[in-house]
Protein backbone atom coordinates (compact mmCIF):
# COMPACT_ATOMS: atom_id res chain seq x y z
CA UNK A 1 0.00 0.00 0.00
CA UNK A 2 1.05 3.40 -0.41
CA UNK A 3 0.33 6.54 1.25
CA UNK A 4 -1.99 9.04 -1.27
CA UNK A 5 -0.21 12.60 -2.04
CA UNK A 6 -4.30 13.82 -2.32
CA UNK A 7 -5.81 14.65 0.71
CA UNK A 8 -9.50 14.15 -0.59
CA UNK A 9 -10.81 10.65 -0.21
CA UNK A 10 -12.88 10.87 -2.99
CA UNK A 11 -9.72 11.05 -5.64
CA UNK A 12 -7.96 8.16 -4.22
CA UNK A 13 -8.27 5.28 -6.92
CA UNK A 14 -9.05 1.99 -5.58
CA UNK A 15 -5.62 -0.14 -3.90
CA UNK A 16 -4.80 -3.01 -5.36
CA UNK A 17 -1.45 -3.72 -3.95
CA UNK A 18 -1.80 -4.97 -0.42
CA UNK A 19 -1.27 -8.40 -1.57
CA UNK A 20 1.15 -10.68 -3.55
CA UNK A 21 0.32 -11.89 -6.59
CA UNK A 22 -2.69 -14.46 -6.38
CA UNK A 23 -3.46 -13.48 -2.99
CA UNK A 24 -6.79 -12.38 -2.02
CA UNK A 25 -7.16 -9.67 0.48
CA UNK A 26 -8.30 -10.75 3.51
CA UNK A 27 -10.71 -7.49 3.42
CA UNK A 28 -11.29 -5.26 0.45
CA UNK A 29 -13.33 -2.09 0.62
CA UNK A 30 -14.48 -0.59 -3.00
CA UNK A 31 -16.01 2.76 -3.27
CA UNK A 32 -18.29 2.40 -0.25
CA UNK A 33 -20.48 5.42 0.82
CA UNK A 34 -22.83 5.73 3.51
CA UNK A 35 -25.23 8.16 4.50
CA UNK A 36 -28.36 8.77 7.44
CA UNK A 37 -30.52 10.34 5.63
CA UNK A 38 -29.28 13.65 4.68
CA UNK A 39 -26.07 13.19 6.33
CA UNK A 40 -22.74 11.68 4.62
CA UNK A 41 -21.34 9.26 7.43
CA UNK A 42 -18.69 7.86 4.92
CA UNK A 43 -18.02 9.14 0.93
CA UNK A 44 -16.12 6.77 -1.24
CA UNK A 45 -14.05 4.68 1.25
CA UNK A 46 -11.82 2.30 -0.64
CA UNK A 47 -8.74 0.42 1.10
CA UNK A 48 -7.99 -3.58 1.52
CA UNK A 49 -6.19 -5.51 4.40
CA UNK A 50 -3.62 -8.11 4.02
CA UNK A 51 -4.34 -11.53 5.12
CA UNK A 52 -2.04 -12.04 8.85
CA UNK A 53 -1.04 -8.32 8.44
CA UNK A 54 -1.98 -5.42 11.26
CA UNK A 55 -3.87 -2.53 9.79
CA UNK A 56 -5.08 0.33 12.17
CA UNK A 57 -7.95 2.32 11.27
CA UNK A 58 -7.36 5.89 12.90
CA UNK A 59 -9.65 8.43 12.85
CA UNK A 60 -11.39 11.21 15.43
CA UNK A 61 -14.84 10.77 16.92
CA UNK A 62 -17.33 10.95 14.04
CA UNK A 63 -14.44 9.73 11.65
CA UNK A 64 -17.15 6.54 10.36
CA UNK A 65 -15.51 3.82 11.74
CA UNK A 66 -18.53 2.18 13.70
CA UNK A 67 -20.87 3.12 10.84
CA UNK A 68 -17.94 0.72 8.24
CA UNK A 69 -17.65 -1.85 10.68
CA UNK A 70 -21.18 -2.09 10.78
CA UNK A 71 -21.44 -2.46 7.06
CA UNK A 72 -18.66 -4.85 7.41
CA UNK A 73 -20.11 -6.90 9.69
CA UNK A 74 -23.60 -6.49 7.28
CA UNK A 75 -25.56 -5.35 10.40
CA UNK A 76 -26.39 -2.19 8.18
CA UNK A 77 -26.91 -3.02 4.38
CA UNK A 78 -24.51 -1.54 1.88
CA UNK A 79 -25.84 1.58 -0.22
CA UNK A 80 -22.96 2.20 -2.33
CA UNK A 81 -19.91 0.60 -3.34
CA UNK A 82 -18.44 -3.36 -2.04
CA UNK A 83 -17.16 -5.25 0.34
CA UNK A 84 -15.04 -8.59 0.55
CA UNK A 85 -13.39 -10.52 2.84
CA UNK A 86 -11.24 -13.01 1.62
CA UNK A 87 -12.84 -12.90 -1.83
CA UNK A 88 -16.40 -13.19 -0.44
CA UNK A 89 -18.98 -10.30 -1.22
CA UNK A 90 -20.64 -9.47 2.46
CA UNK A 91 -23.90 -8.85 0.02
CA UNK A 92 -23.87 -11.80 -1.95
CA UNK A 93 -22.64 -14.43 0.06
CA UNK A 94 -23.17 -12.97 3.74
CA UNK A 95 -22.61 -16.53 5.28
CA UNK A 96 -19.46 -17.53 3.62
CA UNK A 97 -17.89 -14.09 4.72
CA UNK A 98 -18.98 -13.68 8.03
CA UNK A 99 -17.66 -17.30 8.87
CA UNK A 100 -14.42 -16.02 8.15
CA UNK A 101 -14.82 -12.43 10.31
CA UNK A 102 -14.36 -11.72 13.75
CA UNK A 103 -15.46 -9.27 15.59
CA UNK A 104 -14.59 -7.20 18.61
CA UNK A 105 -17.50 -4.22 18.62
CA UNK A 106 -17.06 -0.64 20.65
CA UNK A 107 -19.85 -1.50 22.98
CA UNK A 108 -19.72 -4.56 25.15
CA UNK A 109 -21.78 -7.37 23.65
CA UNK A 110 -21.22 -10.15 26.14
CA UNK A 111 -24.12 -10.88 28.36
CA UNK A 112 -23.48 -10.06 32.17
CA UNK A 113 -25.92 -12.55 33.69
CA UNK A 114 -24.05 -15.76 32.10
CA UNK A 115 -20.66 -16.80 32.67
CA UNK A 116 -17.65 -16.91 30.55
CA UNK A 117 -18.41 -20.55 29.59
CA UNK A 118 -21.62 -19.75 28.71
CA UNK A 119 -20.85 -16.96 26.39
CA UNK A 120 -18.28 -18.44 24.29
CA UNK A 121 -20.75 -21.97 24.27
CA UNK A 122 -23.31 -19.66 23.33
CA UNK A 123 -21.42 -17.92 20.20
CA UNK A 124 -19.97 -21.57 19.37
CA UNK A 125 -23.76 -22.29 18.93
CA UNK A 126 -24.69 -19.31 16.99
CA UNK A 127 -21.77 -20.68 14.32
CA UNK A 128 -22.85 -23.94 14.22
CA UNK A 129 -20.49 -25.48 16.52
CA UNK A 130 -21.83 -28.96 18.66
CA UNK A 131 -21.42 -28.30 22.11
CA UNK A 132 -18.59 -30.94 22.43
CA UNK A 133 -16.42 -29.09 20.05
CA UNK A 134 -17.43 -25.52 21.53
CA UNK A 135 -16.13 -26.51 24.80
CA UNK A 136 -12.84 -27.82 23.92
CA UNK A 137 -11.99 -24.45 21.94
CA UNK A 138 -13.44 -22.37 24.21
CA UNK A 139 -11.28 -23.94 26.91
CA UNK A 140 -7.92 -23.48 24.54
CA UNK A 141 -9.17 -19.87 23.88
CA UNK A 142 -9.80 -19.03 27.83
CA UNK A 143 -5.83 -20.53 28.62
CA UNK A 144 -4.67 -18.35 25.82
CA UNK A 145 -5.91 -15.43 27.28
CA UNK A 146 -5.73 -16.29 31.04
CA UNK A 147 -9.22 -16.74 32.08
CA UNK A 148 -9.35 -20.75 31.95
CA UNK A 149 -9.82 -20.34 36.30
CA UNK A 150 -13.01 -18.07 35.16
CA UNK A 151 -14.60 -19.72 33.38
CA UNK A 152 -17.54 -20.39 35.63
CA UNK A 153 -17.43 -16.93 36.72
CA UNK A 154 -20.27 -14.31 35.65
CA UNK A 155 -19.27 -12.23 33.35
CA UNK A 156 -20.85 -9.01 35.57
CA UNK A 157 -17.62 -10.08 38.05
CA UNK A 158 -14.93 -9.75 35.69
CA UNK A 159 -12.59 -6.78 35.13
CA UNK A 160 -12.78 -4.07 31.92
CA UNK A 161 -9.75 -5.55 30.98
CA UNK A 162 -11.02 -9.60 31.21
CA UNK A 163 -13.83 -8.49 29.77
CA UNK A 164 -12.24 -7.27 26.73
CA UNK A 165 -10.12 -10.42 26.56
CA UNK A 166 -12.88 -12.28 26.43
CA UNK A 167 -14.27 -10.72 23.83
CA UNK A 168 -11.19 -11.00 21.89
CA UNK A 169 -11.94 -15.02 22.55
CA UNK A 170 -15.08 -15.03 21.52
CA UNK A 171 -14.38 -13.80 18.30
CA UNK A 172 -11.54 -16.01 17.91
CA UNK A 173 -13.48 -19.07 18.57
CA UNK A 174 -14.80 -20.04 15.49
CA UNK A 175 -11.44 -19.48 13.64
CA UNK A 176 -11.90 -16.72 11.93
CA UNK A 177 -9.22 -15.40 9.01
CA UNK A 178 -9.88 -11.24 9.72
CA UNK A 179 -10.69 -9.67 12.84
CA UNK A 180 -12.15 -6.43 13.23
CA UNK A 181 -11.93 -4.41 16.70
CA UNK A 182 -13.47 -1.80 16.89
CA UNK A 183 -12.04 1.06 19.88
CA UNK A 184 -11.48 -2.44 21.66
CA UNK A 185 -9.26 -0.55 24.45
CA UNK A 186 -11.50 2.73 25.05
CA UNK A 187 -11.80 2.69 28.49
CA UNK A 188 -9.26 0.30 30.09
CA UNK A 189 -5.84 1.54 31.67
CA UNK A 190 -2.73 1.42 30.40
CA UNK A 191 -1.49 -1.66 31.27
CA UNK A 192 -4.51 -3.39 30.35
CA UNK A 193 -4.76 -1.50 26.63
CA UNK A 194 -1.08 -2.40 26.12
CA UNK A 195 -2.07 -6.33 27.17
CA UNK A 196 -4.80 -6.30 24.53
CA UNK A 197 -2.87 -4.69 22.24
CA UNK A 198 -0.05 -7.17 22.35
CA UNK A 199 -2.22 -10.31 22.40
CA UNK A 200 -3.79 -9.27 19.37
CA UNK A 201 -0.33 -8.40 17.74
CA UNK A 202 0.61 -11.78 18.37
CA UNK A 203 -2.52 -13.18 16.69
CA UNK A 204 -0.94 -11.67 13.08
CA UNK A 205 2.55 -13.29 13.99
CA UNK A 206 1.43 -16.53 15.22
CA UNK A 207 -1.90 -17.15 14.17
CA UNK A 208 -1.60 -15.38 10.64
CA UNK A 209 -4.95 -13.68 11.08
CA UNK A 210 -5.65 -10.24 9.45
CA UNK A 211 -6.12 -7.15 11.70
CA UNK A 212 -8.08 -4.31 11.34
CA UNK A 213 -7.53 -2.26 14.45
CA UNK A 214 -10.19 0.85 14.80
CA UNK A 215 -8.61 3.63 16.81
CA UNK A 216 -8.52 6.96 17.64
CA UNK A 217 -5.23 7.01 19.99
CA UNK A 218 -1.95 7.26 18.11
CA UNK A 219 0.11 5.63 20.57
CA UNK A 220 -1.42 2.25 19.47
CA UNK A 221 0.16 2.54 16.14
CA UNK A 222 4.13 1.55 15.16
CA UNK A 223 5.85 2.68 12.50
CA UNK A 224 5.49 -1.41 10.91
CA UNK A 225 1.78 -1.03 10.41
CA UNK A 226 -0.63 -0.72 7.79
CA UNK A 227 -2.81 2.33 8.47
CA UNK A 228 -5.86 3.82 7.14
CA UNK A 229 -6.54 7.54 8.23
CA UNK A 230 -10.23 8.15 7.94
CA UNK A 231 -11.56 11.64 8.90
CA UNK A 232 -14.88 12.97 8.33
CA UNK A 233 -16.15 10.08 6.25
CA UNK A 234 -13.18 9.69 3.88
CA UNK A 235 -9.95 8.12 3.64
CA UNK A 236 -7.32 10.41 3.52
CA UNK A 237 -4.45 8.31 3.83
CA UNK A 238 -3.78 4.77 3.52
CA UNK A 239 0.12 2.43 3.58
CA UNK A 240 2.54 1.44 6.32
CA UNK A 241 2.81 4.19 8.78
CA UNK A 242 6.20 5.37 8.12
CA UNK A 243 5.75 6.11 4.43
CA UNK A 244 2.64 8.19 5.78
CA UNK A 245 4.38 9.91 7.93
CA UNK A 246 7.30 10.66 5.42
CA UNK A 247 4.48 11.66 2.93
CA UNK A 248 3.26 14.16 4.59
CA UNK A 249 6.81 15.53 5.69
CA UNK A 250 6.05 15.14 9.73
CA UNK A 251 8.33 13.59 12.36
CA UNK A 252 5.84 11.13 13.90
CA UNK A 253 2.28 9.77 13.44
CA UNK A 254 0.88 12.47 15.62
CA UNK A 255 1.85 15.67 13.62
CA UNK A 256 1.34 13.51 10.59
CA UNK A 257 -2.32 13.15 11.36
CA UNK A 258 -2.74 16.54 11.68
CA UNK A 259 -1.12 17.70 8.80
CA UNK A 260 -3.41 15.61 6.71
CA UNK A 261 -6.60 16.11 8.63
CA UNK A 262 -5.61 20.33 8.48
CA UNK A 263 -5.24 19.74 4.86
CA UNK A 264 -8.48 17.94 4.16
CA UNK A 265 -10.77 20.52 6.48
CA UNK A 266 -9.01 23.57 4.71
CA UNK A 267 -9.89 21.93 1.57
CA UNK A 268 -13.36 21.88 2.63
CA UNK A 269 -13.91 24.78 3.43
CA UNK A 270 -12.08 26.69 0.51
CA UNK A 271 -14.93 28.06 -1.88
CA UNK B 1 -2.21 -16.95 3.28
CA UNK B 2 -3.27 -17.25 -0.28
CA UNK B 3 -7.26 -17.80 -1.97
CA UNK B 4 -6.64 -21.43 -2.11
CA UNK B 5 -6.67 -21.93 1.68
CA UNK B 6 -9.81 -19.72 1.89
CA UNK B 7 -11.04 -22.19 -0.80
CA UNK B 8 -10.71 -24.95 1.57
CA UNK B 9 -13.27 -23.17 3.92
CA UNK B 10 -16.60 -25.33 3.97
CA UNK B 11 -19.36 -24.09 2.09
CA UNK B 12 -22.99 -23.64 3.10
CA UNK B 13 -24.34 -25.37 6.73
CA UNK B 14 -25.09 -28.41 7.33
CA UNK B 15 -28.47 -29.54 9.28
CA UNK B 16 -26.68 -30.31 12.09
CA UNK B 17 -25.30 -26.46 12.60
CA UNK B 18 -28.92 -25.59 12.20
CA UNK B 19 -29.97 -27.58 14.84
CA UNK B 20 -26.84 -26.74 17.10
CA UNK B 21 -27.84 -23.07 16.29
CA UNK B 22 -31.45 -23.31 17.68
CA UNK B 23 -30.56 -25.21 20.65
CA UNK B 24 -28.27 -22.40 21.79
CA UNK B 25 -29.90 -19.72 21.48
CA UNK B 26 -32.93 -21.52 23.32
CA UNK B 27 -30.81 -22.44 25.71
CA UNK B 28 -29.23 -18.87 26.06
CA UNK B 29 -32.78 -17.35 26.53
CA UNK B 30 -34.01 -20.17 29.15
CA UNK B 31 -30.46 -19.16 31.21
CA UNK B 32 -31.62 -15.44 30.73
CA UNK B 33 -35.21 -16.25 31.50
CA UNK B 34 -33.96 -18.56 34.99
CA UNK B 35 -31.64 -15.85 36.35
CA UNK B 36 -34.45 -13.23 35.90
CA UNK B 37 -36.60 -14.67 38.53
CA UNK B 38 -38.56 -11.54 39.12
CA UNK B 39 -39.53 -11.42 35.42
CA UNK B 40 -41.22 -15.25 35.86
CA UNK B 41 -42.67 -14.21 39.35
CA UNK B 42 -43.96 -11.29 38.03
CA UNK B 43 -45.19 -13.13 34.49
CA UNK B 44 -47.15 -15.75 37.22
CA UNK B 45 -48.60 -12.96 39.45
CA UNK B 46 -50.32 -10.90 36.77
CA UNK B 47 -52.72 -13.29 35.46
CA UNK B 48 -53.06 -14.76 39.22
CA UNK B 49 -54.05 -11.55 40.05
CA UNK B 50 -56.79 -11.21 37.63
CA UNK B 51 -57.30 -14.65 38.53
CA UNK B 52 -57.99 -14.22 42.39
CA UNK B 53 -59.10 -10.81 42.88
CA UNK B 54 -60.58 -9.66 39.10
CA UNK B 55 -62.61 -12.77 38.64
CA UNK B 56 -63.71 -13.45 42.08
CA UNK B 57 -65.16 -9.66 42.24
CA UNK B 58 -66.99 -10.28 39.06
CA UNK B 59 -68.27 -13.87 39.14
CA UNK B 60 -71.56 -12.77 40.68
CA UNK B 61 -71.97 -10.05 37.54
CA UNK B 62 -70.48 -11.43 34.58
CA UNK B 63 -72.77 -14.91 34.24
CA UNK B 64 -71.62 -17.15 31.40
CA UNK B 65 -74.14 -18.94 29.76
CA UNK B 66 -73.36 -22.43 27.24
CA UNK B 67 -71.14 -21.48 24.47
CA UNK B 68 -68.63 -23.78 22.87
CA UNK B 69 -66.34 -25.26 23.58
CA UNK B 70 -68.12 -25.48 27.03
CA UNK B 71 -70.83 -28.15 27.61
CA UNK B 72 -72.33 -26.54 30.52
CA UNK B 73 -72.20 -23.30 32.62
CA UNK B 74 -69.20 -22.18 33.94
CA UNK B 75 -67.51 -20.33 36.38
CA UNK B 76 -66.11 -17.01 35.38
CA UNK B 77 -62.76 -17.96 36.46
CA UNK B 78 -63.34 -20.99 34.37
CA UNK B 79 -64.32 -18.54 31.06
CA UNK B 80 -61.12 -16.39 31.46
CA UNK B 81 -58.27 -19.02 32.21
CA UNK B 82 -57.52 -19.24 28.27
CA UNK B 83 -57.71 -15.58 28.03
CA UNK B 84 -54.85 -15.42 30.94
CA UNK B 85 -53.08 -17.97 29.61
CA UNK B 86 -53.33 -15.75 26.20
CA UNK B 87 -52.23 -12.59 27.90
CA UNK B 88 -48.36 -14.22 29.61
CA UNK B 89 -48.08 -14.94 26.05
CA UNK B 90 -48.73 -11.60 25.22
CA UNK B 91 -46.73 -10.21 27.67
CA UNK B 92 -43.83 -12.49 26.93
CA UNK B 93 -43.83 -11.60 23.64
CA UNK B 94 -43.25 -7.79 23.95
CA UNK B 95 -40.92 -8.27 26.84
CA UNK B 96 -38.86 -10.69 24.15
CA UNK B 97 -38.95 -7.49 21.90
CA UNK B 98 -38.28 -5.53 24.82
CA UNK B 99 -35.27 -7.81 25.49
CA UNK B 100 -34.37 -7.02 21.68
CA UNK B 101 -34.61 -3.31 22.15
CA UNK B 102 -32.22 -3.37 25.16
CA UNK B 103 -29.83 -6.11 23.30
CA UNK B 104 -29.73 -3.60 20.30
CA UNK B 105 -29.03 -0.71 22.60
CA UNK B 106 -26.40 -2.60 24.70
CA UNK B 107 -24.87 -4.25 21.73
CA UNK B 108 -25.97 -8.17 22.28
CA UNK B 109 -28.20 -8.14 19.75
CA UNK B 110 -25.02 -7.87 17.39
CA UNK B 111 -23.73 -11.16 18.80
CA UNK B 112 -26.87 -12.71 16.93
CA UNK B 113 -26.73 -10.75 13.51
CA UNK B 114 -23.28 -11.31 12.93
CA UNK B 115 -23.79 -15.28 12.91
CA UNK B 116 -23.13 -16.51 9.29
CA UNK B 117 -26.32 -18.48 9.44
CA UNK B 118 -29.50 -16.97 7.44
CA UNK B 119 -31.11 -13.78 9.59
CA UNK B 120 -34.45 -15.59 9.11
CA UNK B 121 -33.18 -18.84 10.61
CA UNK B 122 -31.87 -16.95 13.78
CA UNK B 123 -34.92 -14.50 14.26
CA UNK B 124 -37.09 -17.75 14.14
CA UNK B 125 -34.35 -19.35 16.49
CA UNK B 126 -34.90 -16.03 18.34
CA UNK B 127 -39.04 -16.65 18.10
CA UNK B 128 -38.95 -20.02 18.86
CA UNK B 129 -36.71 -19.67 22.41
CA UNK B 130 -39.39 -17.05 23.15
CA UNK B 131 -42.42 -18.80 22.79
CA UNK B 132 -40.54 -21.87 24.83
CA UNK B 133 -40.15 -19.50 27.70
CA UNK B 134 -43.53 -18.51 27.25
CA UNK B 135 -45.13 -22.04 27.60
CA UNK B 136 -43.21 -22.46 30.82
CA UNK B 137 -45.07 -19.88 32.15
CA UNK B 138 -48.34 -21.14 30.47
CA UNK B 139 -47.83 -23.98 32.25
CA UNK B 140 -46.91 -22.91 35.61
CA UNK B 141 -50.16 -20.78 35.37
CA UNK B 142 -52.03 -23.32 34.47
CA UNK B 143 -50.89 -25.30 37.51
CA UNK B 144 -51.96 -22.90 40.33
CA UNK B 145 -54.92 -22.55 38.76
CA UNK B 146 -55.94 -26.14 39.36
CA UNK B 147 -56.09 -25.74 42.64
CA UNK B 148 -58.27 -23.14 41.80
CA UNK B 149 -60.95 -25.52 40.56
CA UNK B 150 -60.21 -24.74 37.27
CA UNK B 151 -59.48 -28.29 35.58
CA UNK B 152 -59.78 -28.56 32.15
CA UNK B 153 -59.73 -32.79 30.76
CA UNK B 154 -56.37 -33.80 31.63
CA UNK B 155 -55.83 -34.42 27.97
CA UNK B 156 -56.31 -30.83 27.15
CA UNK B 157 -52.89 -29.87 28.69
CA UNK B 158 -51.68 -31.87 25.65
CA UNK B 159 -54.09 -30.37 22.73
CA UNK B 160 -53.44 -26.79 24.02
CA UNK B 161 -49.17 -27.33 23.42
CA UNK B 162 -49.25 -26.47 19.24
CA UNK B 163 -51.96 -23.74 20.00
CA UNK B 164 -49.88 -22.01 22.72
CA UNK B 165 -46.26 -22.84 20.25
CA UNK B 166 -48.84 -20.86 17.48
CA UNK B 167 -50.05 -18.02 19.43
CA UNK B 168 -46.88 -17.66 21.11
CA UNK B 169 -45.01 -17.42 17.32
CA UNK B 170 -47.66 -15.14 16.83
CA UNK B 171 -47.40 -12.84 19.66
CA UNK B 172 -43.65 -13.34 19.62
CA UNK B 173 -42.93 -11.95 15.79
CA UNK B 174 -45.62 -9.00 16.55
CA UNK B 175 -43.17 -8.15 19.32
CA UNK B 176 -40.58 -8.81 17.12
CA UNK B 177 -41.87 -6.53 14.32
CA UNK B 178 -42.44 -3.45 16.67
CA UNK B 179 -38.96 -3.93 18.08
CA UNK B 180 -37.66 -3.31 14.80
CA UNK B 181 -39.28 0.37 14.99
CA UNK B 182 -38.40 0.98 18.42
CA UNK B 183 -35.01 3.72 18.69
CA UNK B 184 -34.92 3.62 22.34
CA UNK B 185 -35.71 1.43 25.14
CA UNK B 186 -37.79 4.42 26.87
CA UNK B 187 -40.53 3.64 24.08
CA UNK B 188 -41.50 0.54 25.31
CA UNK B 189 -43.37 1.77 27.63
CA UNK B 190 -45.70 3.39 24.20
CA UNK B 191 -46.39 -0.08 23.53
CA UNK B 192 -47.99 -0.97 26.53
CA UNK B 193 -50.19 1.71 25.89
CA UNK B 194 -50.51 1.45 22.57
CA UNK B 195 -50.53 -2.11 22.26
CA UNK B 196 -50.76 -4.42 24.98
CA UNK B 197 -53.90 -2.85 26.71
CA UNK B 198 -56.11 -2.36 23.51
CA UNK B 199 -55.02 -6.00 22.41
CA UNK B 200 -56.03 -7.49 25.57
CA UNK B 201 -59.29 -5.36 26.71
CA UNK B 202 -60.69 -5.30 23.07
CA UNK B 203 -60.51 -9.33 22.50
CA UNK B 204 -62.95 -12.10 24.08
CA UNK B 205 -60.25 -13.01 26.98
CA UNK B 206 -62.71 -10.76 29.58
CA UNK B 207 -65.87 -11.45 28.21
CA UNK B 208 -67.21 -13.26 25.48
CA UNK B 209 -68.16 -11.95 22.14
CA UNK B 210 -71.83 -12.02 22.27
CA UNK B 211 -71.50 -9.86 25.38
CA UNK B 212 -69.34 -7.24 23.48
CA UNK B 213 -71.63 -6.82 20.69
CA UNK B 214 -74.63 -6.60 23.12
CA UNK B 215 -72.86 -3.58 24.44
CA UNK B 216 -70.77 -1.85 21.79
CA UNK B 217 -71.36 -3.57 18.36
CA UNK B 218 -68.78 -1.15 17.37
CA UNK B 219 -66.29 -2.87 19.93
CA UNK B 220 -67.28 -6.53 18.86
CA UNK B 221 -66.07 -5.62 15.21
CA UNK B 222 -63.07 -4.32 16.39
CA UNK B 223 -62.53 -7.22 18.81
CA UNK B 224 -63.42 -9.70 15.95
CA UNK B 225 -60.78 -8.13 13.79
CA UNK B 226 -58.16 -8.43 16.57
CA UNK B 227 -56.03 -11.41 16.14
CA UNK B 228 -55.42 -11.54 19.73
CA UNK B 229 -59.17 -12.62 19.89
CA UNK B 230 -58.38 -15.74 18.05
CA UNK B 231 -55.20 -16.51 19.86
CA UNK B 232 -57.65 -16.68 22.92
CA UNK B 233 -60.08 -18.58 21.18
CA UNK B 234 -57.23 -21.03 19.55
CA UNK B 235 -55.87 -21.63 22.90
CA UNK B 236 -60.09 -22.13 24.96
CA UNK B 237 -61.17 -24.95 22.20
CA UNK B 238 -57.69 -26.61 22.39
CA UNK B 239 -57.90 -26.52 25.88
CA UNK B 240 -61.01 -28.60 25.38
CA UNK B 241 -59.79 -30.89 23.06
CA UNK B 242 -61.50 -29.54 20.19
CA UNK B 243 -60.28 -26.99 17.39
CA UNK B 244 -61.73 -23.72 15.96
CA UNK B 245 -60.75 -23.44 12.65
CA UNK B 246 -61.35 -19.60 11.91
CA UNK B 247 -59.07 -18.88 15.01
CA UNK B 248 -56.44 -21.06 13.41
CA UNK B 249 -56.37 -19.81 10.00
CA UNK B 250 -56.32 -16.12 11.56
CA UNK B 251 -53.34 -16.53 13.77
CA UNK B 252 -51.69 -19.07 11.31
CA UNK B 253 -51.96 -16.09 8.94
CA UNK B 254 -51.32 -13.41 11.12
CA UNK B 255 -47.87 -15.48 12.66
CA UNK B 256 -46.93 -15.93 8.85
CA UNK B 257 -47.42 -12.28 8.35
CA UNK B 258 -45.81 -10.87 11.37
CA UNK B 259 -43.21 -13.14 10.75
CA UNK B 260 -42.25 -11.91 7.38
CA UNK B 261 -42.33 -8.17 8.32
CA UNK B 262 -39.67 -8.71 11.28
CA UNK B 263 -37.41 -10.63 8.98
CA UNK B 264 -38.11 -7.80 6.17
CA UNK B 265 -37.76 -5.28 9.22
CA UNK B 266 -34.12 -6.64 10.43
CA UNK B 267 -32.65 -6.59 6.59
CA UNK B 268 -30.05 -5.02 7.02
CA UNK B 269 -30.82 -3.39 3.47
CA UNK B 270 -34.11 -1.61 4.97
CA UNK B 271 -34.52 -1.48 8.69
CA UNK B 272 -31.75 -1.39 10.77
CA UNK B 273 -29.42 1.22 8.85
CA UNK B 274 -31.68 4.39 8.97
CA UNK B 275 -30.95 4.41 12.39
CA UNK B 276 -27.23 4.83 12.50
CA UNK B 277 -24.65 3.31 15.07
CA UNK B 278 -25.54 3.17 18.64
CA UNK B 279 -25.05 6.12 20.74
CA UNK B 280 -21.02 7.11 21.73
CA UNK B 281 -20.02 4.94 18.62
CA UNK B 282 -18.87 6.56 15.25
Amino acid sequence: MTATDAPIAGQIPPDSRCCDPGEVPALSIDGISHSYGARRALVDISFTVAPASFTALLGLNAAGKSTLFSLVTRLFGIQAGRIGIFGHDIGLAPGEALRLLGVVFQPRTLDLDLSVMQNLLYHAALHGIDRREARLRAGEVLARIGLADRAGSKVRDLSGGQMRRLEIARALLHRPRLLLLDEATVGLDVKARADILGHVRRLVAEQDIGVLWATHLFDEIIPSDDLVVLHQGRVLARGPVARIIADTGAHDINASFKRLTETAESGNSSP
Amino acid sequence: MSSTIIKDQPTGFSLAQYVTCLNGIVWREGLRFLHQRERFVSALVRPLVWLFIFAAGFRQVLGISIIPPYETYIPYEVYIAPGLMAMIQLFNGMQSSLSMVYDREMGNMRTLLVSPLPRWYLLFCKLLAGTAVSLLQVYAFLLIAWFWEIEPPPLGYLTVLPALVLSGLMLGSLGMLISSGIKQLENFAGVMNFVIFPMFFASSALYPLWRVQEGSPMLYYVCLFNPFTHAVELIRFALYGQMNWVALAVVGGCTAAFMIGAVFAYDPSRGLSRRGPAGGET
